[in-house]
């Protein structure tokens, strides 16, 4: 997330070439069509920290309950694409954005929707697993709780059902109003997803979610992350292109805040359009 | 590379030998002035022993005129200011204040009989005891008046053990006594000041209504005065069970010689306590230690509170205390989190935050008259006008006078600062990503705070509020003008409905000190008693302190960020 503020690097050209440009639509428009279209980035969508632009021209469409990767550099504006969708980035002072971002059809800019309706819609993991200084029990249903529902057997219910989406039930079943934050690493971010899911989402942001984890727990997350998205439509930020190729149906590679290319992972991992792709996913640069 | 370039000390050696210097100056110095206030505090409870001495006959540090035999305790064996050869001096404690008009006297060494400066005699029967007035007196018993015929003397075999047992059950006569004066009469004593209060209103009323009203009135007043009338009658009864127990009191006395020759009679309810110091095993001098030291902590004090316990005193400042922290830490956290969490950064907030920490160094004095000023005149003399029509009617202020809630208030404001920066400092320190995980939840920013900022930082607000009561309880200056009294005759916490009386004046460990150490006649006296009362305030502040700390580690415990 540090990285987000960074200058884009100079070492390279980074004009755009229209021909970019039209050969990534092209190629998007042809693989998702509208019915299966769940978040669409459109209209140009440009987006600024303060006069620093970060992201320029995105129009790219998210297919439904697939798991969509944003790959890319340091500093080329994938996380802050992710954080657009659940607006995260209205923390910061002085942003700014052009074109627009709609989910299930509905634009996420518009000023009549609650944007906490929209991140109940729209969950989130994060880059380091952030559990509450609280019970198990008590992150797993603080989603619920600041929405007002305190209901016992919903409550008990929604534990169980994330913890076993999650994967962590047997593990914590018998511990669920000890501390938190007294899990390992990997049991701590799979309780952050489970509290993500808690609230019924229909997308799951997850922004490296395995950065910070050893690879038997990045294993495990993977597999859930294969089993979550036959419910819910799941776009992930990773820096790890193995990663991105085990878990992501579409890859997205950005570079200095430009989509480059986007399309089948496979395809793009093994046959890409694109020479900075290929020596992206080829591991020349980056 | 040769040998010596790698025995070359590390750029900076010398810097960290001057930290750590800072570091050990510091502790010792901290450590010096807890030890002086520790050893100074706590032997004044320690039994000594009384020597019986003799003067040469050309001394002039005679105790009495006529002889130059005497007794005493050394309080302090110092070397004579201003002497070479290392020649000493005594002080001793004489006591016996009624009859010398003295009670400590400075004997140089030199002056003391040939046989007396080696060795100290230590008489074994004489004794010390501790009166109601005039303090301690060191004398040899002659005999005893038991009832109005029987006399019972010094030689007859049991008679320390029959002494002992008498002043103990006056001991106790005394703490009955005191209790029904204290609670039944007490009581009595409100409800008679309500009543008096209404009627001084009503006769004001009268003299300002028309004729017609006259006579509603007069018999409202009849009413009241009856119901006096009613108290007072109770009053009597008690007055006169409390009187008889007093009589009591002076039934036997005592009759002692001085060492110096003098013979007095005193009544046994005078006495407090009487012992034979040299006569003490190391088992009853702990006893006596222990007793004196609870005496100190649980007992009112006497004499101008040169004598006796100071109980009120530890419980004013308790009280008052823990009002500070109910008052400061809502108010406290509520603003800091408004300014970190809330605020836009700008030229006003930083003038805020500015503000606040500056007021950290305004004088506490200057808080003092703020609070007579506010508290009492303005807020206390409204609540007078507004509520109790009866008290600004008779011209008797209630809550428009100094008390132990206009003190607190006083003192609240005065640590805010401190609650304000600490509390903001713990905000700070709680992780972005903890936040962050909250409004992705879909938590409201209000909710984020207070379901998950609020908790990760609870540690640090006690931390505030530890360094609060720190400075609260020392303070002294302001309360000196917002109702510290030097003897308060009730605790503003006692068994009279409504039991917290606010509005009641207090007594403070910290004024105290200084009335009994500054302001007393008898500074020497009074020593003792300084230090010990200085000791007790330190003792409380760190109790209240680690209660303070044993909850911030608790809450470290449960809401430990070190996973981020």
């Amino acid at each position: 997330m540090t990285t987000l503020m960074s200058e884009p690097e100079t070492q390279e050209t980074s004009k755009p070439q229209p021909a970019d440009q039209t050969a990534a639509e092209s190629t998007e428009d042809k693989a998702v069509n509208d019915s299966e279209t769940l978040i669409e980035v459109k209209d140009n969508f440009g987006f600024n920290y303060g006069s620093t632009q970060v992201l320029f021209d995105l129009n790219l469409r998210i297919p439904n309950r697939k798991v969509t990767a944003l790959i890319g550099p340091s500093g080329c504006g994938k996380s802050t694409l992710l954080r657009c969708f659940n607006r995260m980035n209205d923390l910061i002072d002085g942003i700014s954005h052009t074109g627009d971002i709609t989910i299930g059809g509905q634009s996420i800019f518009d000023p009549a929707l609650e944007i906490i309706s929209l991140r109940k819609k729209v969950g989130m993991v994060f880059q380091k697993y952030n559990p509450f200084p609280k019970t198990i029990y008590e992150n797993v249903v603080f989603s619920l709780r600041v929405s007002g529902r305190n209901n016992k057997a919903l409550l008990d219910e929604t534990v169980e059902r994330s913890l076993r989406r999650s994967a962590l039930w047997d593990e914590v079943k018998d511990r669920l109003h000890e501390s938190a934050l007294g899990l390992s690493g990997g049991q701590m971010q799979r309780l952050c997803i489970a509290r993500a899911i808690a609230n019924e989402p229909e997308v799951i942001l997850m922004d490296e979610p395995c950065s910070a984890l050893d690879p038997i727990a990045t294993g495990k997350i993977e597999e859930l992350i294969d089993e979550l998205k036959t419910d819910y439509t799941i776009v992930i930020v990773t820096h790890n292109m193995q990663q991105a190729t085990r878990v992501s149906d579409r890859t997205a590679f950005f570079y200095l805040g430009k989509l480059i290319e986007y399309g089948e992972t496979t395809k793009l991992f093994t046959n890409p359009q694109e020479k900075r792709t290929e020596d992206y996913v080829s591991g020349r640069f980056g | 590379m040769k040998l010596e370039d790698l025995k070359q000390r590390p750029a900076g050696e010398p810097m960290v030998w001057l930290t750590a210097m800072g570091l050990a100056l510091g502790t010792v110095m901290v450590v010096c002035l807890l030890w002086v206030i520790f050893v100074n505090g706590i032997t004044v409870f320690w039994p000594k022993p009384v020597y019986q001495l003799e003067l040469d006959a050309n001394s002039t540090h005679r105790v009495s005129a006529e002889t130059n035999v005497f007794a005493g305790a050394i309080s302090m064996d110092r070397e004579i200011t201003g002497a070479d050869d290392g020649t000493r001096e005594y002080q001793f404690f004489v006591g016996n204040k009624d009859i010398y008009g003295f009670m400590y006297k400075f004997v140089p060494q030199a002056d003391l009989v040939e046989s007396d400066r080696t060795k100290l005699t230590q008489p074994k029967d004489i004794m010390v005891a501790e009166r109601l007035e005039y303090g301690n007196a060191i004398f040899y018993p002659v005999s005893m008046q038991l009832g109005t015929n029987e006399v019972l003397r010094a030689e007859t075999p049991d008679f320390t053990t029959k002494l002992y047992a008498l002043v103990e059950e006056c001991n106790e006569r005394r703490a009955k006594y005191t209790a029904l004066e204290k609670k039944d009469i007490g009581r009595i004593n409100h409800a008679i000041r309500k009543i008096d209060i209404q009627i001084k209103a009503l006769t004001a009323d009268k003299t300002t209504k028309e004729v017609q009203a006259d006579a509603a009135l007069t018999a409202q007043i009849d009413a009241k005065e009856k119901e006096k009338e009613k108290w007072n009658a109770e009053y009597e009864i008690l007055a006169k069970q409390a009187e008889e127990m007093r009589e009591a009191q002076e039934k036997d006395s005592l009759t002692y010689r001085l060492v110096t020759g003098e013979e007095k009679t005193l009544p046994l309810g005078d006495f407090v306590h009487i012992y034979q110091p040299n006569q003490f095993g190391i088992g009853d001098k702990v006893g006596f230690f222990v007793s004196q030291f609870w005496g100190f902590l649980s007992e009112n004090p006497r004499e101008a509170n040169m004598e006796g316990g100071i109980f009120p005193a530890i419980f004013g400042t308790f009280v008052m205390t823990v009002l500070m922290s109910i008052a400061v830490m809502p108010f406290g956290v509520l603003a800091a989190i408004y300014l970190r969490e809330y605020a836009k950064d700008g030229l006003f907030v930083r003038g805020v935050r500015i503000a606040v920490n500056n007021l950290a160094g305004v004088p506490s004095i200057v808080f003092g008259a703020f609070g007579v000023g506010f508290f009492i005149y303005m807020a206390g003399g409204t609540i007078d006008r507004l509520f109790f029509p009866d008290y600004v009617a008779s011209k008797v202020p209630y809550f428009g006078t100094g008390g132990i809630l206009w003190a607190s208030l006083t003192l609240a404001l005065m640590t805010v600062p401190v609650v304000v920066v600490s509390t903001e400092e713990a905000l700070a320190a709680v992780p972005r990503a903890v936040r962050e995980g909250a409004l992705a939840c879909g938590a409201s920013k209000w909710q984020t705070i207070q379901r998950v900022v609020l908790p990760a930082s609870a540690p640090g607000l006690l931390t505030g509020l530890i360094l609060a009561m720190a400075r609260g309880a020392g303070e002294v200056a302001p309360l000196m003008l917002v109702g510290v009294v030097k003897l308060a005759p009730e605790l503003p916490i006692d068994s009279v409905a409504p039991f917290i009386h606010l509005d009641y004046k207090f007594m403070h460990l910290g004024f105290h000190i200084y009335d009994v150490g500054f302001q007393s006649p008898d500074s020497e006296a009074a020593k003792p008693m300084v230090f010990a009362t200085t000791f007790l305030l330190i003792l409380l502040v760190v109790v209240m302190n680690l209660a303070a700390i044993l909850i911030r580690n608790h809450l470290k415990k449960k809401y430990s960020t070190s996973a981020f």
